[in-house]
This record gives C-alpha cells, sequence and structure tokens, in this order.
C-alpha cells in the first residue's frame, strides 16, 4: 500500500486548513455555531479513535488487552498523570496482561 | 537568554510546555513506525502536518486496518479547529508576509493555550512564538528518535504499543471532557463508532462519528457557551505553577 500520495495531501489539507484561520474575515470569529461545530468535532473524532482503538479489529468487535490499557489510562488520567506517563501505563497495562495469557 | 526568560512570563511558559510537549514526540514515532509507517514518513507527517491530534489520528486509523483515504480525511477533520485557532491568533498577532505562513504553521493547541493565557500583548506574542516553534524543533527530534528506537523494537504488540495508542488518543481527548456536554458527546461518538465497526470497512466508522459531532455541535447546545469543548490540552497556569 503507497501511503505517500495521500500523506504529503494530508500535510497540505492540514497546513493549509490552519492558513484558513488567517485568512477569513474575523466576523466569522463572532459566530459561535462554528466555533462549536470544531469543538464538537474535536472531541467526537477523539472519542471515536479512542474506542475503534481499543475494541475494532478490521471490521470485528473484538475484547483483548487493549480494553485493559484503555482502564488503566483513564485511571491514570484521573490521578492526574502527564501524557507520557499515561501513554506508558497504557503500554505497560497491555504487554502485563500479554504476558498474563489474554489475547 | 536567562535574563530573557526571567523578565518575560510568556517566554518561560512557552518553553516548559514547548518541553513537555516536544518529549511525547517520542510515542508518536514508535506509534507511527508500528502501524506500518517508515521512518521517513513518520519525520514527514512530523514536520508537515505538524499537530498532534492529527497526526495519531493519522497513522491509528492505518494501524486498524483503515485505507489512507479514510487516514487523510480523518486528520483533516481533526485540523479545523486549528482554523478557528488561526482566526484568534490573527486577531492577537496581525502577522503579515512570511511570518503569517510561520505563524499558521506553528498554530496548535498549544501554542494558541500558552499565548493567550497572557494578558501583555508583548507577550502574548512571545508566548506564540516560543511555544510554537519550541514545539516544532522538540517535536520532530523526538519523533525521529521514537522512530528509529520503534524501529528496532520488533513485534509491536510485545511492547503494548497498541495499548500505548489507545493511551494516548484517552489522554488527548480527557482535558476536554470538562463539561456536561462534551462527556454526551463523546460517549454518543464513541457508541456510534462500536456500531458502525461491524457494518463497514475499517476507518470509516471514525468518519462515521464525525458526522454525528458536526450534527451535535450544528442543531445543539443554543444555551452552551461559545467554543464549547474547544478549550486547548493545556493549561499554562496550572503548569507553571505546579
Amino acid at each position: 500500500m503507497n501511503l505517500w500520495p495521500l500523506i504529503v495531501l494530508a500535510c497540505l489539507v492540514g497546513f493549509l486548513t490552519k492558513l484558513l484561520g488567517y485568512l477569513v474575515p474575523k466576523k466569522w470569529l463572532t459566530n459561535p455555531r462554528v466555533a462549536r461545530v470544531a469543538g464538537s468535532l474535536t472531541i467526537g473524532l477523539l472519542a471515536s479513535l479512542t474506542v475503534a482503538n481499543a475494541v475494532a479489529t478490521g471490521q470485528e468487535v473484538v475484547v483483548d488487552s487493549r480494553l485493559g490499557a484503555l482502564v488503566a489510562a483513564a485511571v491514570a488520567l484521573w490521578l492526574k498523570a502527564p501524557f507520557l506517563v499515561v501513554v506508558i501505563v497504557g503500554a505497560a497495562a497491555a504487554a502485563g496482561l500479554r504476558l498474563l495469557g489474554l489475547p | 537568554m536567562s535574563i530573557f526568560l526571567r523578565q518575560s512570563p510568556g517566554a518561560r511558559v512557552g518553553l516548559s510546555i514547548a518541553v513537555a510537549t516536544g518529549l511525547y514526540g517520542v510515542s508518536f514515532g514508535a506509534l507511527s513506525v508500528a502501524s506500518g509507517l517508515d521512518v521517513w514518513q513518520t519525520q514527514l507527517l512530523s514536520l508537515l502536518l505538524f499537530s498532534g491530534g492529527s497526526q495519531f489520528a493519522f497513522i491509528g486509523v492505518i494501524a486498524g486496518g483503515g485505507t489512507p483515504v479514510a487516514a487523510a480525511s480523518a486528520a483533516a477533520l481533526l485540523g479545523i479547529r486549528n482554523a478557528v485557532y488561526g482566526m484568534q491568533m490573527n486577531v492577537l498577532l496581525q502577522p503579515r508576509g512570511w511570518r503569517r505562513l510561520a505563524a499558521a504553521h506553528v498554530t496548535i493547541d498549544e501554542s494558541l493555550a500558552t499565548s493567550t493565557g497572557q494578558t501583555d500583548p508583548v507577550e502574548q506574542e512571545r508566548g506564540f512564538w516560543v511555544a510554537g516553534v519550541g514545539i516544532f524543533v522538540l517535536w520532530n527530534l523526538f519523533t525521529l528518535i521514537g522512530a528509529l528506537a520503534g524501529d528496532a523494537l520488533g513485534d509491536p504488540k510485545q511492547w503494548g504499543l497498541d495499548g500505548a495508542a489507545v493511551a494516548a488518543f484517552l489522554a488527548l481527548l480527557w482535558p476536554r471532557l470538562r463539561s456536561r456536554e462534551a462527556g454526551a458527546t463523546a460517549a454518543a461518538c464513541a457508541l456510534a463508532t462500536v456500531l458502525a465497526v461491524p457494518v463497514v470497512p475499517p476507518g470509516v466508522p471514525i468518519l462515521v462519528a464525525a458526522v454525528v459531532a458536526a450534527l451535535i455541535g450544528w442543531f445543539g447546545y443554543r444555551t452552551g457557551p461559545d467554543g464549547e469543548g474547544l478549550e486547548p490540552d493545556v493549561d499554562p497556569y496550572g503548569k507553571a505553577g505546579s
């Protein structure tokens, strides 16, 4: 699978999106609906990516060590751990559960 | 430099955020090569896409077996908030010429948070540039370190790197869940994802969730404050004070 074209496209779109913010008329900023959609998109996509990476394997919903990583990460975040610590806790939980024999 | 830092609260906050954020580029680098990208592709995403959420989204969709088109779509949708940040920064900085292009490139959660956390316009400008450029340099450096280390690790599952990806997404989401509305949006989109996984190709459930989120944002919360859920990941004063 050749990823290059879409990596370059994603980079281009990402930069143009940022630049667009500097080019649009200022009155757009006062439209709360635009800001609300951008805000809920961010939340919805991150929630979806979290769940998809925790339970999806291809087109199947699977319960495995990744769900343990999700729970462990949530506990770490609840205890106000910094980002890098949360990521390491997630990895350790998944690796540990696999050592114990879970899929 | 130290005198500059002592006298400039914006630069001080920016630098501490740059170090904290730059470091976790190592997790992006390692996860990216684990999901099948090579070191060059990984580095290009950090250099040119340069927005943590979008970068993690791209590799997250690829890791789940999604198509490159679905991965690029998820990355593009997650980048939309940067346009809103850009509008805010344009009002504060009013950059011209090449500075406008540079400012746009380093417009991300953390640079916006650092800048808008300052009250003095000079400090707002310093905070933005120190955080933005500082993160850009460190994020790219640590991406490379993570990619090279991840390449040498072998089977990523043995090291729990798939669990690390789950944790990274949850950690990006967590600071945004301060209001009940944000929690409800996240729950609805999580449910939509689980329901969509068995019926559509990999990567597409994320786009289904995007539609759900956009509809909630467009039609919901008439009483909510402006920009609900748009708070950036970091609170400069919480971190600076600790």
